[in-house]
C-alpha cells in the first residue's frame, strides 16, 4: 500500500435483503484529492459514502483509515464530516449554534469556538448571518452554512452528498467553483457523490463512475471523458456515439461500414468492438481527399455555444455531430474523424449465455420460464445446461403476457442503426437484445425467443 | 330563505351540545341543592368550594387530586412510552410498519369497558394488588397510542439526515437524541402529552374496572358513587364550571400558538 492513501476500500460488498447494492468494491483516496463518485441514482455511490462516513457497516470487507481498519469505529468518532444532501440543518438552532454544534459537544472553549465559527463563516462568505434562523435562509446560504458546520470541525475528510442537487442551475455553477476555492485552501480530502457527469467533470481530481454496485472506471475526467473503458461510461459521461466495430488489425478499425485509422493496439485481428467518438469530434471538410465518408444532415439545433445535428450516413447510420457552424438541413457533407479520437472498447459480451435446466426434449427451463427448443438429442430432463442466444434473436413484446418470461428496459444504448437494450427480468435475471424497434427504458415487456435461435449444450461440470 | 336555514342549522346544533354546560354554569351560582331551583344568586358554593367548607369534601378534593396526580404520572409515562415507540415504528420498513401502526390503532378504537375489564381481568391473574399502581398502568396502556400517533407526522416531517448529521459531527447516539431529536419532536410530544391527560382525565371505565377496593376515587368515580348515594354534592357545579372554563383557556391557548407557528413557517 502506497503511504499517501488515506482511505483504502478492500473487497466491500453490501447487501439489503437480496439485493446486492456494492459488490466488491476497491477504490483507494489519496491525501488531499477531490475524488467524485459519480453514477446514477441506485448505484451503489451514496452508499459507499455512507460507510466511509460510519453509518452503515459493509457485509464484506474492510474500510481503512491511514492504512488501518476502522470498521469498529461509529461515526461520531471518525475525522470525517458529512454535508448532507438537503443539508440536515438544525432547525431549532440558529446559524451560530449549528456551526458551533460539534465544537460544543467537543468542549472547545467557548472564546475559541467563537473565533473559529467566526473564521469558517467567512470562509463561506456568511459572515453577518450568525444570528439568522437556518429556515430563513435560502437554499445557497443554508449549503453555506452546513458545508461551514462541516468544515469548523477540521475533519481529516470532507464527505458531500450531493450538497448542490437541491440548487438552481446559475447558483450550482457558483457553489462548483466555491467548492473547488475551497478544497485547494484548505488541503484536506474531498468525497463527493453525485449524479451529474458535468459538476464530476469540473470538480474532481479523480473519477470513480460506478453503476449497480460496480466500480466501471476510475480515472481523471480527462481520461474519464476520452477514454471510457465501456458503453455504460461512454454513455453517462458526455454526449457519445456509440457503435459495434470490428477491430481489423492494430490501428485499423471498421464501424458504420467504413474503415478507420485508430491508435488502439492490442486487441487482435478480426475481433468484434464497441467504438466511441464523441459528436465534437467528427469534423466536416470540403476537401474530397480529408473525407473519409459522406452523410446527409438530418437535423440541426442550435444549443447555445455549438450546433448539435444529425446526420445519416451514406451507409445507413445515424451520427450525432457538434459544431461551430450550422449545415443545412438537406446537405450532403463530407466527415471525416482523427484517429486519437476514435476510442476502441473491449465488447462486454457478445451474446447471451444462460444457465438452464432441460424439462425434456424440447423444453428448456431458464430465467424463469420454461422455454421450447428444438430436439436436443442425448440431453434428458434435469440436465444442466449452457443456453446460448444472440441479441438479436430475443423477441420483446408489447404485452408482458404474451412473453414467456416477463421484464422491464432496464438501460438502453442507440448505436448507430439499432438499439442495444438490457432486459432486467421480474426474476432478476439480465438478457441483452438488439432490435430496431423503439423503447424507452422502463418499458415493460414480454420476451420470447424462438427455438431455432437456442444453442443448447452440457453444463461443464465443474 | 336557504341561508337563515343553514344559519339556523349550525345555531341548533351549538345550542344542543352546550346547553348542559351553560345549565350547570348558571346553576352553580346558587346555592340549591336540588340542581332546577333558582333559590337567588350566591356564590357560597364556589365558596365552599375553595373553603373546603362542605359535606363530604375531603373526598370531593382527594377525588380532585387522585385525579390530576394520576393524568399526570400517566401522561408522563406514556410521552416518554410513545415517543420511544413512535421513533422505533418510523425506522421500521414495509409490513412490519404497517402491522406495528395497526396493532398502535387498536387500543384507541377498542371500547373502554373492553379495556377495564380486560386489564381487571390481567391484573387479578398476575395478582397485582388494585389501587394507584394499577389504575396509572392502565392510563399508561390507553394514553402511549395517542403519543405515538401525535409523534409520528413530526418523525414523518423531520429531514431524515439529522439525526446522522448529529453523529456525524461528534454526538454520542444518546446526545443526537437530547440535542436533536427531541427538540424536534417536542411539538408532536407536547400534544401527544395533552391528549393523554385529557384521556386520563375524563376517563370513567377503565378507572372503575382497575381502581381495587381500597376506596381509591378519581373525579369521575367520584361523581358516579355520589350521584348514587341520592343527588350530587352542590359544590359539583361550580367544580364542573371551572373545570371546563380551564380547558376552554387551554385550547383556545394552543390554538392561538398554533396558527402564529404556522403564519411563522410561511
Amino acid at each position: 500500500m502506497a503511504g499517501d492513501h488515506i482511505i483504502d476500500l478492500k473487497h466491500v460488498s453490501k447487501r439489503y435483503g437480496d439485493k446486492v447494492v456494492l459488490d466488491d468494491i476497491n477504490l483507494y483516496i489519496r491525501k488531499g484529492e477531490f475524488v467524485t463518485l459519480l453514477g446514477p441514482s441506485g448505484c451503489g455511490k451514496t452508499t459507499t459514502l455512507r460507510m466511509i462516513a460510519g453509518f452503515l457497516a459493509p457485509d464484506e470487507g474492510e474500510i481503512l483509515l491511514d492504512g488501518k481498519d476502522i470498521s469498529g469505529i461509529p461515526p461520531h468518532k471518525r475525522p470525517f464530516n458529512t454535508v448532507f444532501q438537503r443539508y440536515a440543518l438544525f432547525p431549532h438552532l440558529d446559524v451560530y449554534e449549528n456551526i458551533a454544534f460539534g465544537l460544543k459537544l467537543k468542549k472547545v472553549p467557548a472564546d475559541e469556538i467563537e473565533k473559529r465559527v467566526k473564521r469558517v463563516l467567512k470562509l463561506v462568505s456568511m459572515s453577518d448571518y450568525e444570528d439568522r434562523d437556518v429556515e430563513s435562509l435560502s437554499g445557497g446560504q443554508q449549503q453555506r452554512v452546513a458545508i461551514a458546520r462541516a468544515l469548523v470541525n477540521q475533519p481529516k475528510i470532507l464527505l458531500l452528498d450531493e450538497p448542490l442537487a437541491a440548487l438552481d442551475l446559475k447558483m450550482r455553477k457558483d457553489m462548483q467553483i466555491e467548492l473547488k476555492e475551497m478544497h485547494k485552501k484548505l488541503g484536506i480530502t474531498f468525497i463527493y457523490v453525485t449524479h451529474d457527469q458535468e459538476e464530476a467533470l469540473t470538480l474532481s481530481d479523480t473519477i470513480v463512475v460506478m453503476n449497480e454496485g460496480r466500480i466501471q472506471q476510475i480515472g481523471t475526467p480527462i481520461d474519464i471523458y476520452n477514454e471510457p473503458v465501456n458503453c455504460f461510461v461512454a454513455d453517462f459521461i458526455g454526449e457519445s456515439n456509440i457503435l459495434k466495430g470490428r477491430m481489423m488489425h492494430d490501428r485499423r478499425v471498421a464501424f458504420i461500414k467504413h474503415e478507420f485509422d485508430c491508435v488502439d493496439e492490442g486487441f487482435g485481428e478480426d475481433v468484434p468492438v464497441d467504438v466511441v467518438v464523441r459528436p465534437e469530434d467528427i469534423y466536416f471538410t470540403t476537401d474530397p481527399a480529408r473525407c473519409q465518408f459522406k452523410a446527409t444532415v438530418n437535423s440541426c439545433v442550435f444549443k447555445g455555444v455549438h450546433y448539435e445535428m444529425w446526420v445519416d450516413t451514406d451507409t445507413g447510420y445515424e451520427l450525432m455531430i457538434q459544431d461551430y457552424d450550422p449545415y443545412e438541413v438537406g446537405s450532403e457533407v463530407m466527415l471525416y474523424i482523427d484517429p486519437d479520437d476514435i476510442q476502441v472498447m473491449h465488447k462486454e459480451r457478445t451474446r447471451n449465455v444462460l444457465e438452464g435446466k432441460m424439462v425434456d426434449e424440447t423444453h428448456v427451463e431458464m430465467i424463469g420460464g420454461v422455454f421450447e427448443c428444438l430436439p436436443q438429442a442425448g440431453l434428458s430432463a434435469g440436465d444442466a445446461v449452457e443456453v446460448e442466444t444472440t441479441f438479436e434473436a430475443v423477441d420483446l413484446l408489447d404485452h408482458q403476457e404474451d412473453g414467456v418470461v416477463s421484464g422491464e428496459v432496464h438501460f438502453l444504448l442507440y448505436k448507430g442503426d439499432h438499439y442495444h437494450l438490457t432486459i432486467l427480468t421480474d426474476d432478476g435475471y439480465h438478457l441483452w437484445v438488439d432490435t430496431n424497434d423503439i423503447w424507452d427504458k422502463g418499458d415493460l415487456v414480454g420476451v420470447n425467443i424462438a427455438p431455432k435461435d437456442l444453442k443448447i449444450s452440457r453444463k461443464n461440470e465443474a | 330563505m336557504k341561508k337563515f336555514l343553514a344559519q339556523a342549522y349550525i345555531w341548533i346544533l351549538l345550542i344542543l351540545l352546550y346547553a348542559p354546560l351553560v345549565f350547570i354554569a348558571i346553576f352553580s351560582f346558587t346555592e340549591s341543592r336540588v340542581m332546577g331551583n333558582w333559590t337567588g344568586f350566591s356564590t357560597k358554593l364556589y365558596a365552599n368550594l375553595f373553603t373546603g367548607n362542605m359535606q363530604g369534601s375531603s373526598s370531593l378534593i382527594s377525588a380532585v387530586e387522585n385525579t390530576l396526580l394520576i393524568a399526570l404520572v400517566s401522561a408522563l409515562v406514556s410521552m416518554l412510552l410513545g415517543t420511544i415507540a413512535a421513533i422505533g415504528i418510523h425506522n421500521l420498513h414495509g409490513r412490519k410498519k404497517q402491522a406495528i401502526s395497526f396493532l398502535n390503532n387498536i387500543p384507541m378504537i377498542n371500547p373502554d369497558v373492553i379495556t377495564g375489564v380486560s386489564l381487571f381481568l390481567l391484573f387479578v391473574f398476575l395478582h397485582i394488588s388494585q389501587g394507584y399502581v394499577t389504575v396509572i398502568l392502565a392510563h399508561i396502556s390507553f394514553g402511549t397510542p395517542y403519543v405515538v400517533l401525535s409523534v409520528l407526522p413530526k418523525l414523518r416531517q423531520m429531514n431524515p439526515n439529522i439525526y446522522e448529521a448529529a453523529l456525524d459531527l461528534g454526538a454520542t447516539p444518546s446526545q443526537a437524541l437530547w440535542k436533536v431529536l427531541v427538540p424536534q419532536l417536542r411539538p408532536g410530544m407536547v400534544s401527544g402529552f395533552i391528549l393523554a391527560f385529557t384521556m386520563s382525565l375524563d376517563d370513567f371505565a377503565v378507572t372503575f374496572f382497575t381502581r381495587g377496593t381500597i376506596g381509591l376515587d378519581t373525579l369521575s368515580t367520584y361523581i358516579y358513587t355520589d350521584a348514587r348515594k341520592g343527588g350530587l354534592t352542590p359544590e359539583l357545579r361550580p367544580l364542573m364550571t371551572l373545570i371546563f372554563l380551564i380547558i376552554l383557556i387551554l385550547l383556545i391557548v394552543i390554538n392561538v400558538r398554533q396558527a402564529k407557528a404556522k403564519k411563522q413557517f410561511s
